[in-house]
């Protein structure tokens, strides 16, 4: 095969919404059998160009070409059939249904025949054995599933169509490093196999890990395409941002205080098993591990949405026990939950209503009656105070960027006065300028003294972020790391040492 | 160009007004009585009732629950309110408290059962409608209570004014108030769009809930005390279906069943152009079962325009 020879081809692919250009004039060739990242900032246009590919949304001008020839693509059947198949980030799986009947989802539908139960059990078994997932029951429910296991049983509903480009978006947002490597390990056995794998991510040492080349798109227009061996993360940075990146992670050079939070023997439930920790003002204390590990068990036992067991909490000096949220709140305690539009933040209502609704009757009311005027003031410099962007105070929460939805969570928060805050996964699907503005956020508020808890995933954060880190592995603490002992030999190895131990025994 | 959009927007976004006001033409053209005062006096007096169950619906509709209980409760306030005047002999306004003081606790188990027992609020209230229906026909032992004494009958009477045409209408200011003006308009609203944030800001759900449908339950007694008041008369049977048309009014007014969105002035004209049809089809001598059919197709039609509404949001 011609080294010239590519499996898709789309050529000068133009879409409008309205009247904005999303993609303008954009080329993408894609050679068999290699990973092919796909970068650039929120709103590049990589979305709605995929979405083109997968049938989701009409181009209004520019030509596909599959294996040199023509394709047309006006739905996501058409594209079904071509042998292309788009893992969003919302998984389209059925909850309620086994592995098996999800990943032959489409053939109940079709067929009006009596289904070969044995027959589907036994292809779906063999399909995830070959991706290495042998321990996932074709019986189980999806509902029952981690989200880990819940994105191979999407991959593997895709593979059945003997699928020829497989187009991923961000799927290593919502894992694990170790669920991670597994999902990398499957995606070069698929590239050896000749499957055309086209990526999107907004991690930069993934791309370097995994893609043979590397497609820039910024401003729905296209900026390069190199091999990925040939550049390096800086130039990429460069590339997507269209300026150069100066820090990543702002210096801290806060002063860390006295205890604020000391949490003692915490149980509750399978995932906080004895868990101790204290938190100081000025201080970013951070807590890894992997997915399900109880961090965000943890935090919500302390904070009082889920209930305790046992432990001792002590918060500004006194005892405390916080039986609901409320609680915590009038005692200045805040947390900004991992799921942002399922837990944090009301997506169809004004930006105002979202600032002060921790504050409502405390700080813009005179007798359960809205004081307008005040209000829409003390919104606007509550948002200013941690430079949010937005439009007007009346506009609805969703027209806001990812990076200053979570602005507008945290800013209830601020309003609450609170002395210690809880971040769960404060960059989750955030590009990487929005992710800069929210490491900013977070120095700038444990500046103030605030003592600021973050759980999070990504290694690279906890690193140069947190002056200490807390591990966590199966409810249990393994490990607390010092400013300069936070490396990621550490942290895996704590996140993952008690396992080898366990399975030992 | 932009302002183009915005005067179609602003159609879309306001087209409970512009149906009721078309409707209204439409209606004087069709029929010369439809604008008499006798026709507004009456379908003022009618409606007085209904509507301040609207308010209570929509105050559960924007917590993302639904009451189906206001028919039966509303029942249960009429028969009570009668049952007190004529077989005890009780003067009519304390005999109205007893109605609402039942309407409360009906709502308040209802209430209880979403909030506390996690309830869906469509099953919490069929159970207390058809436990209340039950009541109203135990009460009234399954024939109309007759209230010749016409103290009851003060209430739909000219000579103080059409006391309960002046109560509906200053709950429906109290109720614009409350939502545009008041934390807890604020909070219930922002429970129907997502309950598990606005309880991890720390804000007391479960009692919000509860209040909803208490409140839902004092506006159908009162109803059914206007209702018996109007028609000098407590029936068991009284406001069979009453619920469907509450829904069906907050919905023509842009509510969403799945909470967090509508507007108290908007669900009151839906109450209003359910009423108008019902009016004029009775007035051209419509026979009443196709009034049900075309009422059906204008709640079809209303709420096509809501969704074109809200696409129009989400592209903007």
């Amino acid at each position: 095969m011609g080294k010239e020879e590519y499996r898709l081809e789309m050529k000068n692919i133009t879409k409008h919404f309205g009247g904005v250009n999303a993609l303008a004039d954009v080329s993408v060739k894609v050679r068999p059998g290699e990973i092919h990242a796909l970068i650039g900032e929120n709103g590049a246009g990589k979305s709605t160009l995929m979405k083109i590919l997968a049938g989701a949304c009409k181009k209004d001008g520019g030509e596909i070409f599959l294996d040199g020839r023509p394709a047309e693509i006006n739905n996501p059947k058409d594209a079904k059939n071509l042998g292309v198949a788009v893992i969003y980030q919302e998984f389209m799986l059925v909850p309620d249904l086994s592995v098996a009947e999800n990943v032959y989802l489409d053939e109940l539908g079709l067929s009006c025949s009596i289904i070969n139960w044995k027959k589907m059990r036994r292809n779906t078994k063999e399909q995830l054995e070959k991706l290495g997932f042998a321990d996932i029951n074709p019986n189980s429910k999806v509902r029952e599933l981690s989200v880990a296991y819940q994105q191979m049983v999407e991959i593997c509903k895709n593979l059945v169509h003997d699928s020829k480009i497989l187009v991923l978006d961000e799927p290593t947002a919502v894992l694990t490093f170790t669920e991670i490597e597994k999902l990398f390990h499957v995606l070069k056995k698929l590239r050896a196999d000749g499957v055309s794998i086209i990526y999107i991510s907004h991690r930069l040492d993934e791309i370097f890990e995994l893609s043979d080349r590397v497609t820039v798109l910024k401003d729905g227009k296209y900026v390069d395409t190199a091999e990925t061996k040939n550049i390096t993360k800086d130039q990429l940075a460069e590339m997507m941002v269209g300026r150069e990146i100066g820090r990543m992670f702002p210096e801290k050079k806060a002063v860390i205080g006295e205890d604020v939070l000391i949490v003692e023997g915490l149980n509750a439930g399978k995932m906080v098993r004895d868990v101790s920790f204290h938190v100081r003002s000025g201080e970013i204390l951070g807590f890894s591990g992997l997915v399900g590990s109880g961090r965000t068990e943890t935090m919500r036992a302390v904070f009082g949405a889920d209930k305790r067991e046992s432990g001792k909490i002590t918060y500004l000096g006194k005892a405390v026990n916080f039986n609901d949220c409320r609680e915590a709140i009038e005692n200045e305690f805040g947390m900004l939950p991992e799921n942002r539009k399922e837990q944090g933040i009301l997506l169809e209502q004004s930006i105002r209503m979202n600032a002060t609704l921790t504050v409502l009757n405390k700080k813009v009311c005179k007798f359960g009656v809205i004081r307008h005027k005040k209000e829409k003031k003390y919104v606007k410099e509550l948002l200013e105070s941690i430079s949010t962007k937005y439009g007007r105070t009346e506009d609805h929460a969703d027209s806001l960027s990812g990076g200053n939805q979570q602005k507008l969570a945290l800013s209830k928060w601020i309003a609450a006065d609170c002395k210690c805050i809880v971040f769960d996964e404060p960059t989750r699907g955030v590009d990487v300028g929005a992710k800069v503005e929210i490491y900013e956020l977070i120095t700038s508020i444990a500046k103030k003294g605030v003592a600021v808890i973050m759980i999070s995933s990504e290694m690279p954060e906890i690193i140069g972020l947190c002056d200490r880190v807390m591990v966590m592995h199966q409810g249990k603490i393994t490990g607390e790391f010092e400013k300069g002992d936070i490396t990621e030999n550490n942290l895996i190895k704590a996140a993952m040492e008690v396992q080898s131990n366990e399975e030992k025994d | 160009m932009k302002k183009k959009i915005n005067a179609i927007e602003f159609l879309l976004q306001n087209n409970t007004y512009f149906i009721f006001l078309i409707l209204v033409l439409v209606c004087s053209m069709l029929s010369d009585s439809f604008l008499s005062v006798m026709n507004i006096k009456n379908i003022a007096l009618q409606q007085s009732g209904p509507i301040c169950i609207v308010l209570g619906m929509l105050f559960v509709i924007f917590t993302g629950g639904i009451d189906l209980s206001v028919g039966s409760l509303m029942a249960l306030g009429g028969a009570v309110a009668s049952w007190l005047i004529v077989n005890k002999d009780i003067n009519f306004i304390p005999a109205v408290f007893a109605a609402l003081l039942v309407g409360l606790s009906g709502g308040m188990v209802t209430g209880i059962l979403v909030a506390y027992f996690r309830f869906q609020g469509f099953v919490a209230s069929l159970a207390i409608m058809t436990m209340a229906r039950g009541m109203a026909l135990v009460v009234t032992n399954g024939s109309p209570i007759r209230v010749d004494d016409n103290t009851l009958s003060n209430l739909a009477s000219p000579r103080y004014g059409y006391p309960m045409l002046v109560i509906a209408v200053t709950l429906v200011l109290l109720f614009v108030f409350v939502q545009k003006y008041t934390s807890y308009g604020r909070i219930v609203i922002a429970i129907g769009s997502n309950r598990q944030a606005v309880e991890l800001a720390g804000i007391r759900v479960k009692r919000y809930l509860t209040s909803v449908y208490m409140i839902s339950g004092v506006l159908s007694a009162l109803c059914g005390c206007f209702v018996a008041a109007r028609t000098s008369t407590g029936t068991g049977t009284m406001g069979e279906g009453q619920e469907l048309d509450a829904i069906a009014a907050c919905v023509i007014g842009g509510a969403s069943l799945a909470g967090g969105r509508g507007d108290v002035i908007k669900a009151v004209i839906g109450a209003l152009i359910l009423a108008n049809i019902v009016n004029i089809m009775n007035l051209l001598a419509v026979p009443a079962y196709p009034q049900d059919i075309i009422k059906g197709g204008i709640i079809i039609a209303a709420v096509l325009l809501q969704i074109s509404t809200e696409k129009s949001d989400k592209e903007e």
